[in-house]
């Protein structure tokens, strides 16, 4: 089951650069929130954050509050804790190039020292099955890599590793930002059975995917939350001007 | 998608005239990539000369006799180099077995965690280290070996090499560590799998080929070496099987014997060269067929 994220006074820098400015927001449990907003307004740096994924590059720092379910993200639980329970897909494909599909999908449990080989077995079936894959690949599980895989399919693929682990919420930042109509329908319909277990946050640039998949959204702009709420609400009746040039595309 | 909204007309990038494609412009392409091959001939003529000298002085020495008998005393024919070709290979599975760990933890050091003042003070030592003459490390492995256990040994030259193995391990893997995407590395961090296990499990893992290369070239390089072994593996006439005593080598025996005034003797050290070279060119592509055979289609 997925868990709610509750994030307070959140600010994160590069160095000297402040990425992010005081974020402050509620995520439901078992829902999907987007995270919509212009090229460069801290979308990816706010998720990178709930994973702690933002300090792992040289220089960044986070100050605030964060608490996914019952984990207080940035007091007293370890990165490697947190991850373990908070998926990620990111933008860019990223399987594994030296395992292959099985390996690929069993690797967030095979390198947390899990080898049980039966439920392995099990494990990635039904990942693969949930991340619609399964029957594309049945047939070359050990036989092809992971990165031999058309785009579409390495992305479905990176998800399948993603529920492998049996996270309670699961990030995606832009995962469907590099793959074709037919491709994003399918991780579409995927994140609308995901939802039913795991909580979704999810980045988007695409505004019309924004609105399909998300019942909150959250609008970004130059590190800023300017607008939290109800997707119906945020593309069709903005309490912000600045959020309702975006959605009405007038800027960005 | 109605992201952008511009009303602002596109500026107009201004007309320019490409020249057209010339008749020197063609010669030129065609000298040049004639050039370019003409230099890997350059650099490929000397090596399959030797290879080629070396098969035409040494393969008559080469029986069952010289890969099998140890050497004869001066005046007696026959003989063999047998207990050399053991010995090198003892001595280059020691400084394998203590070089290619070192030299790839400090890959791994310098490209994970040596981002910093003190992983450029590493990478300069390293750097210097891989510049010292190989007679001066032979020294040092004296020092370090030698004098402490009273005698010369396998081990000794195994040191001295594996000491000029590591330099050359630790930049290559480093190197090859810095190609991986960090995208792979965060993959892996996303799973909730620990900084060590994701450097040795994935990182590693994914640069596997080119940290063998690095392997292989430092492997390569030092087989050949007599200098270091001078005074620490010092040779040997008879059959050793201790690590701890004196140890024949090839390249020692090739180059006591090129000195010798003995006709026959210079033969076997013609004989010797061509079984090293062969040993070296074995070693190397079996590693790399068995590195080939563990990797996967589409990889």
């Amino acid at each position: 089951m997925g868990v709610g994220i509750t994030v307070e006074h959140l600010n994160a820098f590069y160095g000297k650069n402040q990425a992010l400015f005081d974020v402050n927001i509620t995520v439901l449990a078992n829902h999907a929130t987007a995270l919509i907003g212009p090229s460069g307004c801290g979308k990816t740096t706010f998720i990178r954050c709930l994973n702690r994924l933002h300090e792992t590059i040289p220089e960044a720092r986070v100050e605030g509050k964060v608490n996914i379910g019952d984990l207080s993200v940035y007091n007293g639980t370890s990165a490697t804790q947190l991850r373990r329970r908070v998926g990620m897909v990111f933008q860019k494909p990223n399987p594994f190039p030296t395992m292959s599909i099985y390996d690929n999908v069993a690797a967030g449990l095979k390198l947390n020292g899990f080898s049980n080989r039966k439920q392995l077995d099990e494990v990635v079936e039904k990942s693969l099955n949930n991340a619609a894959l399964w029957d594309e690949v049945k047939d070359s599980l050990h036989k092809q890599s992971g990165a031999g895989l058309s785009g579409g399919q390495q992305q479905r693929l990176c998800i399948a590793r993603a529920l492998a682990v049996q996270p309670e919420v699961l990030l995606m930042d832009e995962p469907c930002s590099a793959l074709d109509p037919i491709s994003t329908g399918k991780i579409e319909e995927l994140i609308f059975q995901l939802k039913e277990q795991y909580t979704i946050v999810i980045v988007t640039h695409n505004m019309q995917q924004a609105a399909r998949v998300a019942e909150f959204t959250g609008f970004f702009l130059l590190g800023k939350m300017i607008e939290f709420g109800k997707t119906e609400k945020i593309f069709t009746n903005p309490s912000d001007k600045r959020t309702e040039d975006y959605v009405t595309g007038r800027f960005g | 998608m109605s992201d952008t909204n511009s009303s602002t007309a596109a500026v107009l990038i201004p007309h320019i005239n490409i020249p057209p494609i010339t008749l020197r412009r063609r010669v030129v392409d065609r000298a040049m990539t004639g050039v370019a091959a003409l230099t890997v001939v350059v650099v490929l003529v000397p090596l399959f000369a030797i290879f080629a000298y070396l098969v035409y002085k040494g393969i008559g020495s080469i029986n069952v006799a010289f890969l099998t008998q140890t050497p004869k005393p001066v005046g007696e024919a026959g003989g063999g180099m047998a207990n050399a070709i053991v010995g090198s290979m003892v001595i280059l599975a020691i400084a394998s077995l203590l070089g290619v760990p070192l030299g790839i933890g400090a890959g791994i050091f310098l490209s994970e965690y040596g981002r910093n003042r003190y992983g450029d003070i590493v990478r300069f030592v390293s750097d210097v280290l891989n510049g010292v003459p190989s007679i001066v490390i032979g020294i040092v492995a004296y020092g370090l070996v030698v004098l402490p256990q009273k005698h010369f040994s396998a081990l000794a030259g195994g040191v001295a090499l594996a000491i000029m193995m590591i330099p050359t391990i630790a930049r290559t893997t480093e190197q090859m560590l810095l190609l991986v995407p960090q995208a792979i590395r965060e993959a892996a961090y996303g799973l909730g799998v620990a900084r060590w296990r994701t450097t040795l499990s994935i990182t590693l893992r994914t640069a596997t080929s080119g940290v063998i290369t690095g392997v292989m070239l430092a492997f390569a390089r030092v087989a050949g070496e007599t200098a270091p072994l001078l005074f620490t593996a010092f040779g040997n006439q008879y059959w050793n099987w201790k690590t701890d005593q004196p140890t024949a080598a090839l390249s020692l025996q090739i180059f006591t014997y090129a000195i010798s005034p003995f006709d026959e003797w210079h033969r076997q050290a013609w004989a010797g060269a061509l079984v090293l070279i062969v040993l070296i060119v074995a070693a190397v592509a079996a590693v790399r067929i068995a590195v080939k055979h563990g990797t996967l289609a589409g990889a």
